[in-house]
């Protein structure tokens, strides 16, 4: 039988991108583009008929948009699906059904065209401003114009998508992704975007095959093609040949018996020959997520990204309404344990506007980001402590630098501490406080870091970044982005010695922690648990 | 008429939340309500206007109510400023 080398070495009718997310699929293409709308600027006729079609364009849009809401509801919690009720609020808006419609009355030109022109003063206003989050509205907004303008002509394309397709896509936000998830998609390819994007992130945990940053891969394929996605080596073949598709057909066979083989091991532990018990834990984005994890029969939650909030409500929320989210999470998990990980802004994940830094990776983000905004840190820890009654939450401090911070960040514990006891309100008293080793100079002095916390996790992503000086995001430099370099291998054994002096527990979080063919080797060097989502979880209890 | 000037005072400024809040208040209400800052006035029934509004901590905004019922528009919305939002 050929291996996938000869099979992508002879073929020219291939496409190379990034692996985002395992998996084999053969399907039809649905071209997913924000399409740009033609807006007639017409005159017409019947003024009465044009406002008719206004309001009942506006009552199509409040259905859809009360459709997409339900699924975020589902999806994440009541506090932050909260958010979309201001944009369902526009559609109400009395001033700006007034301005329209008395525009279509006076002007006589078609509705769509005063929609447009209306929403799009707003938008303007809203992008001059300086705050980030403004630009954010516009965004919002777009969307609630899209919706009318497509409404008044028309046009129900979200509702035509059918079932069982692969979504090509210049690019796709998280509520793309989240809802493409919901018509059972079968794959994602985008020309942009590298493997730690949001898209790709929530893809692999909600375990559909991706292969992003092809660059033009929308300009390559057509609606309606019959292609194959491969999510383990990060190719696309289009207009398969009979050879192709027999070859890819196979291994998706091959897969899915090695999938059902694994399924009966789902409930068992995952130990290895020689005895070793190994947990599996897992990394959480957005709160749906949850269910994922109870179903993967994981250990826990390795790692809950708290700035994940931050996206969501686009303002810090308060000690009160965080101790809610994270009481309920810690709740829904019982009695398995949570990680949360303290708001790691900066980098990638998160901008403030006011820190307009030229090269944000190596800036105030993590742990730094926190110490200077000290009320900020303490609010969060406050919240977490409180959330933490039922002695099942662990706290979790990213980008540590220098043993000083670690220092610094344990004294705020323990000032917290005392506060809430002075306030007698309960917490977990001994609740454990653990860093992320993600920057060489924390893996080199692993050892010294590991008798003042309770826990080390090995943030993979950004670690071989910083050590291979290669952003992983990066189409260019990317492939320089290896987890199997010896450097990265010896690094790794020497964060894992170090916390195995102290006694205390490491465990990794990161892609290389779902790969297959990483998992032996992560196991090998002793590490304690492995952090990801993914239905691979059987694989690994296997391997 | 009724103009007053009111201060923000949670941390969060006038995000969404208080926006669609503010506008369900003066919805309520038969007089006009209007939000002026930067040399724009915004018609405070109205949540887009209310939206474009990026008014963080500490900043000072202008408030209008002008009909038969604007006294007690005024105060319910007023309050609503001096709480904070509910956010304190």
């Amino acid at each position: 039988m050929k291996s996938f080398k000869d099979i992508y070495k002879n073929s020219e009718n291939k496409i190379a991108g990034i692996a985002a997310a395992p998996g084999i699929v053969i399907g039809q293409v649905y071209l997913f583009a924000k399409e740009k709308l033609e807006i007639s600027k017409a005159p017409i006729t019947d003024v009465a008929e044009a406002i008719e079609n206004f309001q009942e364009a506006l009552r199509q849009s409040k259905k859809e948009l009360n459709k997409i809401f339900g699924i975020a509801r589902e999806k994440m919690d009541e506090v932050r699906a909260a958010i979309f009720e201001a944009q369902v609020m526009i559609l109400d808006d009395p001033i700006l059904i007034q301005n329209i419609e008395s525009r279509i009355a006076k002007e006589m030109i078609q509705p769509e065209f005063i929609v447009a022109d209306e929403i799009s003063k707003y938008q303007e206003l809203m992008i001059i401003s300086h705050e980030s989050y403004m630009k954010e509205r516009a965004h919002d907004i777009e969307d609630i114009k899209h919706r009318i303008i497509r409404n008044l002509q028309k046009k129900r394309w979200q509702s035509k998508i059918e079932t069982n397709l692969i979504v090509v896509s210049e690019a796709l936000t998280p509520a793309d992704t989240l809802l493409f998830s919901r018509r059972e998609t079968l794959a994602f390819v985008t020309d942009h975007g590298g493997l730690t994007s949001h898209a790709a992130i929530i893809s692999r945990s909600l375990n559909i095959p991706a292969v992003v940053g092809t660059h033009n891969a929308t300009q390559l394929i057509k609606e309606g093609d019959t292609i194959i996605v491969d999510g383990f080596h990060g190719y696309i073949i289009t207009n398969p040949t009979d050879e192709q598709l027999h070859f890819f057909t196979e291994k998706q066979k091959k897969l899915q018996e090695i999938q059902k083989g694994l399924e009966e091991f789902r409930d068992q532990p995952a130990v290895t020959l020689d005895g070793k018990e190994i947990k599996l834990e897992a990394n959480v984005d957005v709160t749906g997520e949850i269910d994922v994890v109870i179903t993967s029969n994981a250990n826990g939650i390795g790692l809950y990204r708290s700035e994940q909030i931050l996206n969501e409500l686009g303002v810090f929320p308060e000690e009160d309404e965080q101790a809610i989210i994270y009481s309920k999470l810690a709740s829904r998990m019982y009695p398995k344990f949570v990680t949360i990980r303290a708001f790691d802004i900066g980098g990638d994940k998160f901008r403030i506007s006011e820190y307009k830094e030229p090269n944000p990776f190596l800036g105030l983000r993590g742990v730094r980001f926190l110490l200077e905004n000290e009320t900020l840190f303490r609010t969060q820890i406050r919240a977490v402590l409180k959330a933490s009654e039922n002695k099942n939450v662990r706290l979790m401090i990213p980008m540590i630098s220098t043993l000083d911070e670690v220092w610094r960040c344990l004294d705020i514990i323990h000032e917290c501490k005392s506060d809430l006891k002075r306030e007698k309100i309960k917490f977990d008293n001994h609740i454990k406080v653990g860093i992320m080793i993600e920057v060489p100079s924390a893996a080199v002095m692993a050892k010294e870091y590991a008798e003042e916390v309770d826990f080390l996790s090995i943030g993979t992503n950004d670690l071989i970044q910083y050590m291979m000086a290669v952003d992983r995001g990066n189409d260019l430099v990317s492939n320089l982005y290896q987890e199997f370099s010896p450097v990265v291998v010896r690094t790794i054994e020497h964060i894992v010695k170090a916390a195995k002096h102290s006694k205390i527990p490491v465990s990794i979080c990161g892609e290389m922690a779902a790969d297959t063919l990483a998992i032996p080797l992560l196991v090998g060097l002793g590490l304690d648990s492995l952090n990801d989502v993914s239905k691979y979880n059987f694989i690994r209890k296997k391997s | 008429m009724i103009e007053i000037t009111v201060k923000i005072v949670n941390k969060a400024g006038l995000h969404t939340r208080p926006a669609a809040t503010i506008v369900k208040l003066a919805a309520k209400y038969k007089c006009e309500f209007f939000i002026y800052r930067d040399g724009l006035s915004i018609n405070g029934k109205s949540i887009i206007g209310v939206m474009t509004l990026a008014a963080e901590m500490g900043s000072e905004i202008k408030l209008t109510f002008d009909g038969a019922d604007e006294q007690q528009a005024c105060d319910e919305i007023v309050a609503y400023f001096e709480r904070g939002f509910d956010e304190l």
